[in-house]
């Protein structure tokens, strides 16, 4: 048991995306798709017990929960006609083998919860909830709303994907650069709410600036060509390495110039520098780019001011007796470079 | 699947329709774009609709038939006409309206046409 809940939970969390995407694209219907899913994630925690677990999870949870789709559409008069020409042409058995390696639809689904004919202000939830799989009590908490205020506006929003019969593709090259722009806004969005934590104690937001990055980071590996996506990655990724180093221990805030770059994240910086180069590359300059190098320039900046004094305080004085801790201990300093 | 294009127009854009100086180049954008529906295969119906200031409305109040001027709705830009258009989704159906000639000066709502129920 234990080990199929384990089961269960690894596939949720790796796959839950990838499978609704897969199914909402065809049904073009995300809450009937959600509720399939949910309903094969419970057979599979009932199943799997008694069968051992599958050896392809994946492939198992989408063939059931495909299943349940065509069967609840069967049921449901006002949504009947498309579903099952869209789910029910592919038998079983050929399913299976499709299921194995089943498209990449997290893309579609995002453009879609980016729509413009989707109202601005659930862009970002929608987001959260479909593909990144947050429940509506999660993405409430984060945006300060009643979780049944949220769980309303977000299925307005579904409704509205389905009855308007929004279009489960990728724009037109033409259309790209705006629909682009919202989904990167929706993403920024989330990034900037999980950040606005002053307290710094609110782990489930600083949860969603590090859902915020994964969905930056999706969307790269998606649409490698795009330098604004390479760009809004960069942007969070710089933001993100200062996190650390923004706070004393007690709380209070630290500005840019003050903090202490041994407590940056190397590794977002240097993560960060990766993209901001292979966006500029592609030549094509942009908002979250300009951000980005902003950035990107601060940190320098800051390093070199560091790496300045210790040069200058070792031509002109002692060097400063308990490092950076000691730098604003009233001494008048002679030199502030980088201000 | 259809939908409806909805057009909306203020006064001046009605007016345009038998103004000497314009009515040419205006009924010639319009005679294209309702050909390039027919063309496309796509058009369902439609109609433009005479001016708001001919609307007559009528409720049945307690069962009795009340019938007044209208438009029902008193805004600056009225109904002026509508298409119907067969086009699996509503990406396509923007890209027609956006297309329609009153979207450069006016304002096109598209709504899903509802299927039939029970």
């Amino acid at each position: 048991m234990e080990e199929t809940r384990r089961a269960v939970e690894v596939a949720a969390r790796d796959s839950y995306a990838r499978l609704l995407a897969w199914l909402a694209a065809r049904s073009r219907d995300v809450a009937a798709a959600e509720d399939a899913l949910a309903d094969a994630f419970a057979a599979a925690l009932g199943n799997w017990p008694k069968t051992g677990i599958p050896t392809r999870p994946e492939a198992w949870l989408l063939v059931a929960a495909r299943r349940r789709l065509i069967d609840s559409a069967r049921h449901s008069r006002v949504r009947g006609e498309a579903v099952p020409t869209l789910l029910a042409i592919t038998e079983d058995a050929e399913m299976e083998a499709e299921a194995v390696a089943f498209p990449d639809e997290r893309l579609k689904l995002l453009f879609v919860c980016a729509h413009p004919a989707i109202a601005e202000a659930d862009r970002t939830p929608l987001m959260l909830q479909t593909v990144l799989g947050l429940d509506a009590a999660r993405v409430a908490s984060a945006f300060l709303v009643q979780p049944a205020a949220m769980g309303q506006r977000l299925s307005r929003a579904k409704a509205k994907i389905r009855l308007a019969k929004i279009r489960f593709d990728l724009p037109e090259p033409a259309d790209m650069p705006p629909r682009l722009a919202a989904v990167l806004d929706a993403v920024y969005a989330a990034y900037g709410s999980g950040w606005d934590d002053v307290a710094g104690a609110d782990a489930r937001r600083k949860g969603l600036a590090t859902e915020a990055i994964h969905l930056g980071r999706t969307l790269v590996n998606l649409l490698p060509n795009q330098p604004e996506s390479l760009g809004l990655l960069a942007l969070m990724l710089h933001c993100e390495a200062r996190r650390e180093a923004r706070r004393t221990p007690d709380g209070a805030y630290v500005p840019l110039s003050d903090q202490d770059p041994t407590r940056w994240s190397l590794a977002m910086i240097a993560e960060a520098e990766v993209a901001l180069a292979a966006a500029a590359r592609l030549g094509r300059i942009g908002r979250y780019q300009l951000e980005a190098a902003i950035q990107s320039a601060h940190a320098q900046a800051v390093t070199f001011r560091d790496k300045w004094r210790e040069i200058s305080s070792a031509i002109w004085r002692p060097p400063v007796v308990g490092g950076f801790g000691k730098r604003l201990g009233g001494r008048p300093r002679k030199v502030r470079p980088g201000r | 699947m259809n939908f409806t294009l909805l057009i909306y127009e203020r006064p001046v854009d009605f007016a345009a329709r038998t103004d000497p100086a314009r009515q040419p180049a205006f009924w010639e954008s319009w005679k294209a774009y309702s050909q390039a529906l027919r063309e496309a295969g796509v058009m369902a119906g439609g109609a433009g609709l005479e001016p708001p200031e001919t609307a007559t409305i009528v409720r049945l109040t307690n069962g009795e038939r009340m019938v007044q001027d209208g438009p029902y709705a008193d805004t600056k830009e009225q109904l002026g006409g509508f298409f119907i258009i067969d086009v699996p989704d509503l990406d396509t159906a923007l890209a027609w309206a956006a297309r329609c000639p009153a979207a450069a000066y006016g304002t096109m709502e598209v709504r899903p046409n509802m299927r039939a129920m029970g």
